[in-house]
């Protein structure tokens, strides 16, 4: 079965742009990247967007369906209430190159400013050997897809330029708490303390753990209970817990 | 550290947030359909009623906090010479007589502050009250925001000293609890509705309590290598599990809390008498 509908889709790039409405025939079990490219090859053959695997897993399809933050390739147009206007813009909060099409650059930026993983002294690479109890944790951080969608969604920098210097984003300071969950990263050795960090370099301090990017997350990574939380957590054991700083610098064991 | 494609004198606009210059140029705040302010409007009730419920209560409910057996949890434990005389209860007359106001003030700052730097509680308030943010990808009205990085709201990092402090009173709560399986007259083995709402209360407050995010770090979050800690191992994957359910019980011990203590000033008030069990 197919039927007529109206999608509005944002076109422009960062000198100015508007919506603009397409009538177009949607068949059963389609996604909204199926309609998109529907657009594409019939009436706007110069529509820009990016794409890849139709599969939610390559995470190039990012952008706002309805004023939401979701993949493209994995929202079914059967989710979406029947009859009304679907609404699709570029992610708002990094800069748009042209129509669906955004300038992401700020997470890789943001990806490089994360000190990565530090080899534990003597033991060459293939001889690594960990419990799997011990990389549960950071497993669920590794589904990450690198859609940015939680990045696009924090309102600590969507609604407010200002802060992307000084904050990380969810994703990454995610890539803070696994590296420092990780059995092996040696980190604390080089005398590079994660924990204090995240807060002093990283912005953690700017989080106030509202779980946006948790809802849009599309791999379904508790990124707010499992990684920013047990982070905060982490870092108040260095700054605001005396017993624990005490017990670290007369050298108590750590976990 | 925005890598952008042109220089932003070329941008056209002079917004802020989602209107910032280079950022794709439209109009609305948002674009959502769906009722984004129904959880938030419901969040702010239900926190604006137990506010109002036990403001009233704490400040002018001593002379119907007790109903023997049953004790108010907003009353207990009791730390002030004009608090009711509760055989075998927590009436501890700590401060002496020169405290006149509600002996409850002195004590309910303790479950406030857990609650007030609880982080659900957090997300609800920072949501539904400030706005910051209304609701996912719907701008917020602020123009400009620090988060938790300074005074006041780094505080917030205290919130594990309101966790040790919630363990006793917990604790005293279920003392009070079990003191309901008396008559009135205080012969034990006996029960009656009340002492059934206290113990539904009492073990809300413990999931509430044991589900906390310090909790999960405390008991075992906080290692490396859960291999070599296999007891906070299993105390971890056990927090864990209530934890995934923390703002149930956030709003399910928020509630029972209230009815407890309603439950006892019915009582008390002689609005009805306590169905007895046994
Ligand atoms: S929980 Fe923190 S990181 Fe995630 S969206 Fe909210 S403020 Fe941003
Ligand atoms: S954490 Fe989730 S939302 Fe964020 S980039 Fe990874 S897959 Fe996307
Ligand atoms: S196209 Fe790869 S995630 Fe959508
Ligand atoms: S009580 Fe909610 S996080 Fe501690």
């Amino acid at each position: 079965m197919s039927y007529e509908a109206t999608f509005r889709v944002w076109r422009g790039d960062a000198e100015g742009g508007e919506l603009t409405d397409f009538q177009v025939e949607v068949n059963d079990g389609e996604v909204v990247l199926d309609v998109v490219h529907r657009i594409q090859a019939t009436q706007a053959p110069d529509l820009a967007v990016r794409w890849n695997c139709k599969a939610g897993k390559c995470g190039s399809c990012s952008a706002e369906i309805n004023g939401r933050p979701r993949l493209m390739c994995m929202t079914r147009m059967s989710t979406l209430p029947p009859g009304e206007t679907v609404t699709i813009t570029p992610m708002r909060t990094f800069p748009v190159l042209r129509d669906l099409v955004t300038d992401v650059g700020f997470n890789y930026q943001k990806a490089r400013e994360i000190p990565s993983f530090i080899p534990p002294q003597g033991v060459k690479p293939g001889e690594y050997r960990m419990q799997q109890e011990d990389v549960n944790r950071s497993q669920e951080f590794r589904k990450c897809i690198e859609c940015f969608l939680c990045q696009n969604t924090c309102h600590v920098i969507r609604d407010h330029e200002e802060n992307k210097p000084a904050f990380a984003g969810p994703r990454f300071l995610m890539r803070v708490g696994e590296l420092d969950m990780h059995p092996l990263d040696a980190a604390s050795d080089s005398g590079l303390d994660r924990k204090a960090t995240a807060q002093e370099e990283h912005g953690l301090g700017y989080c106030n753990i509202t779980k946006c990017c948790t809802e849009v997350c599309p791999e379904g990574i508790k990124i707010t209970d499992n990684a920013l939380i047990p982070l905060k957590e982490r870092a108040v054991d260095r700054k605001y817990d005396p017993l624990v700083w005490l017990g670290s610098k007369i050298g108590l064991r750590r976990g | 550290m925005t890598t952008e494609t042109r220089p932003p004198e070329a941008a056209d606009s002079t917004g802020r947030g989602v209107h910032s210059p280079g950022r794709a140029a439209i109009a609305q705040r948002h674009l959502r359909l769906d009722r984004w302010w129904l959880p938030q409007a419901v969040t702010a009730a239900g926190l604006l009623l137990f506010i109002g419920y036990s403001t009233w209560r704490a400040f002018f409910g001593l002379h119907t906090s007790y109903a023997a057996p049953y004790v108010s949890p907003f009353y207990s434990p009791c730390l002030a010479a004009n608090c009711p005389k509760m055989a075998g209860g927590a009436d501890w007359a700590l401060f002496g007589g020169w405290w006149s106001l509600s002996p409850a003030l002195i004590v309910l700052i303790f479950p406030l502050g857990f609650r007030l730097t609880c982080y659900y509680y957090r997300k609800a308030y920072y949501r539904s009250f400030w706005s910051s943010p209304p609701a996912c990808a719907v701008a917020e009205p602020h123009a400009k925001y620090s988060g938790e990085t300074r005074f006041p709201l780094i505080l917030q990092n205290i919130h594990r000293y309101f966790f040790y402090v919630a363990i006793p009173v917990a604790g005293i709560l279920t003392w009070d609890a079990i003191l309901g399986f008396r008559d009135p007259q205080g012969h034990w083995g006996h029960m009656g509705l009340g002492t059934l709402v206290l113990l539904v209360n009492v073990s809300l407050i413990w999931a509430y309590t044991a589900s906390c995010h310090s909790c999960r770090h405390i008991v075992g979050g906080r290692l490396r290598h859960f291999s070599k800690h296999p007891v906070r191992y299993r105390l971890w994957t056990w927090v864990s599990k209530l934890n995934a359910r923390h703002m149930q019980l956030a709003w399910a011990s928020l509630f029972s809390v209230g009815l407890a203590d309603l439950y006892v000033y019915l009582l008390a008030t002689g609005a009805f008498s306590d169905p007895r069990f046994f």
